[in-house]
């Protein structure tokens, strides 16, 4: 396999995009996650649709849409540049968004799934023992939710590196600022430099396949875990 | 339904098709809206009917290579058409140019773009939007007149490349980048820039983007393809094709 200095710098830069990624769609998606787990409100389903609707939609109906808003004229578009930070479109931190939302249902729903299963009973025990709400979140709550917050991060970190409509659209493949691994490997593909796409596609395999067999020992131990605290 | 009317419907189906032919067509992207007009003017003239897929001439190739049933491909280059006829793909002698495509510097802005290129070497624009050149003919065109202008130091360091020009289109009509080398084709309508400020780049700048037509080999046989070859070189086609800011 030999991968070139270019194909080194999309991996680097994959990984840090995957890295901000995860850190934002984890302090994000735990509010979030919280009120859906928690709430009676009417707006459950609506916003619970919402957060789902990346899982739905083509990424080049994200990307499209994407790239309307951030342009000069786009909602994000005039609010980054009254901010003074320019247009989001090809740069590191217009991906960085993209990938949020992309990547926001995979960081929710462990979360969910975690806070709902806790059930509200360790909380209220916290409350007669007059932790505060949030000593009581971050003593209790985390520490129970563990499982969920892992298989977020992991969930988002791998969707965002598999990550390849969006990026292409809104993106516009500048090396080392842009280009990531996915689109890297679509253009020697395009380019019919075969060789070189199995370099990386191969890097790509493996490394999803690591991801989920990690999710799936994880997930096992945590029940078994569970079973044996029962 | 039954048996019988089910046959029935079949004889008649097939006696449609002996009658009308049918060709399917590969078309280059930048090639889009003068090939829907044509193959209206086509089917009215002819009878037979065109059915068009669009997209970037490289994937048209590999699908060809592994055996997409096109009978007619109008490629975005003529190296394709010609690797493909060198291969067995294609029907030999059956190449011919059927468009010279022109590059345009654009901008969705009146009055940025002058008429001589000159907004390439200010400081009016934080992105330039160009096809990949590896990917696509005008990406390859636009960084040839890049370095022909010299002007490799003030824009290369602003470059955006769209997958293909369809896509480059959408950076500069978005106005996510300012500027943009973009299709001719894809600005102007009945001789003239629809929209925007352009610069129709002199052909001495970059080497001719001859669009080269060929017979598949899926089409040898197909009388409707044979005629929509000879259709593309007929008067009807060269105007609606000229109208859109080819060359002939």
């Amino acid at each position: 396999m030999n991968l070139s200095a270019e194909d080194f710098q999309a991996i680097t830069l994959t990984l840090q995009l995957a890295s901000v990624v995860t850190v934002l769609l984890l302090l994000l998606a735990t509010p979030v996650a919280w009120w859906l787990a928690h709430t009676r409100s009417v707006w459950r389903a609506p916003v619970a649709s919402l957060v789902a609707l990346p899982l739905v939609l083509p990424p080049t109906v994200l990307g499209f849409y994407l790239l309307v808003a951030l342009g000069p004229n786009g909602p994000i578009g005039q609010f980054t540049q009254w901010a003074g930070w320019g247009t989001l479109a090809f740069s590191f931190w217009g991906l960085v968004l993209g990938s949020v939302v992309y990547s926001l249902p995979f960081a929710v729903q462990p979360l969910v799934n975690a806070f709902e299963a806790m059930g509200p009973r360790p909380m209220e025990v916290a409350a007669t023992l007059r932790a505060s709400q949030w000593d009581a979140f971050f003593t209790v709550a985390v520490p129970l939710a563990k499982p969920g917050f892992v298989m977020a991060a992991m969930l988002s970190f791998a969707h965002t590196v598999g990550e390849f409509g969006v990026v292409l659209m809104i993106g516009g493949n500048i090396p080392d600022t842009t280009r990531v691994v996915s689109t890297q490997i679509y253009g020697h593909v395009e380019a019919m430099e075969y060789s070189q796409a199995h370099g990386l596609a191969g890097v790509m395999l493996v490394f999803s396949f690591v991801v989920l067999l990690g999710l799936s020992w994880f997930n096992h131990r945590s029940d078994q875990h569970k079973k044996v605290g029962a | 339904m039954t048996l019988r009317s089910l046959l029935a419907l079949a004889g008649s189906l097939l006696s449609v098709i002996a009658h009308a032919g049918e060709v399917s067509v590969a078309v280059a992207a930048n090639f889009t809206a003068p090939m829907q007009k044509i193959a209206q003017a086509f089917e009215q003239d002819t009878g037979h009917k065109a059915q068009l897929a669009f997209g970037a001439t490289g994937k048209f190739y590999a699908q060809i290579k592994n055996g997409a049933p096109f009978a007619v491909l109008l490629a975005a280059d003529d190296e394709t058409p010609a690797r493909l006829e060198k291969e067995g793909l294609a029907v030999a002698g059956t190449r011919f140019t059927y468009a010279t495509g022109r590059l345009a510097l654009w901008c969705k802005q009146a009055n940025v773009v002058d008429d001589k290129g000159e907004v390439l070497r200010s400081n009016s624009f934080n992105k330039i939007a160009i096809a990949d050149p590896k990917l696509a003919p005008y990406g390859a065109a636009a960084m040839e007149v890049i370095h022909k202008l010299g002007v490799q130091a003030n824009v290369v360091p602003k470059l955006v490349q769209g997958e293909s020009i369809g896509q480059t289109y959408q950076f500069v009509s978005t106005e996510n980048a300012q500027l943009g080398f973009v299709a001719l084709s894809q600005i102007s309508l009945d001789g003239r820039i629809t929209q925007g400020s352009a610069w129709v780049v002199p052909q001495s700048l970059y080497t001719p983007l001859k669009q080269d037509a060929v017979l598949l080999n899926a089409g040898k046989d197909n009388t409707a393809a044979h005629a929509l070859l000879k259709y593309l070189q007929g008067d009807t086609a060269k105007t609606i094709i000229k109208g859109y800011g080819y060359a002939l």
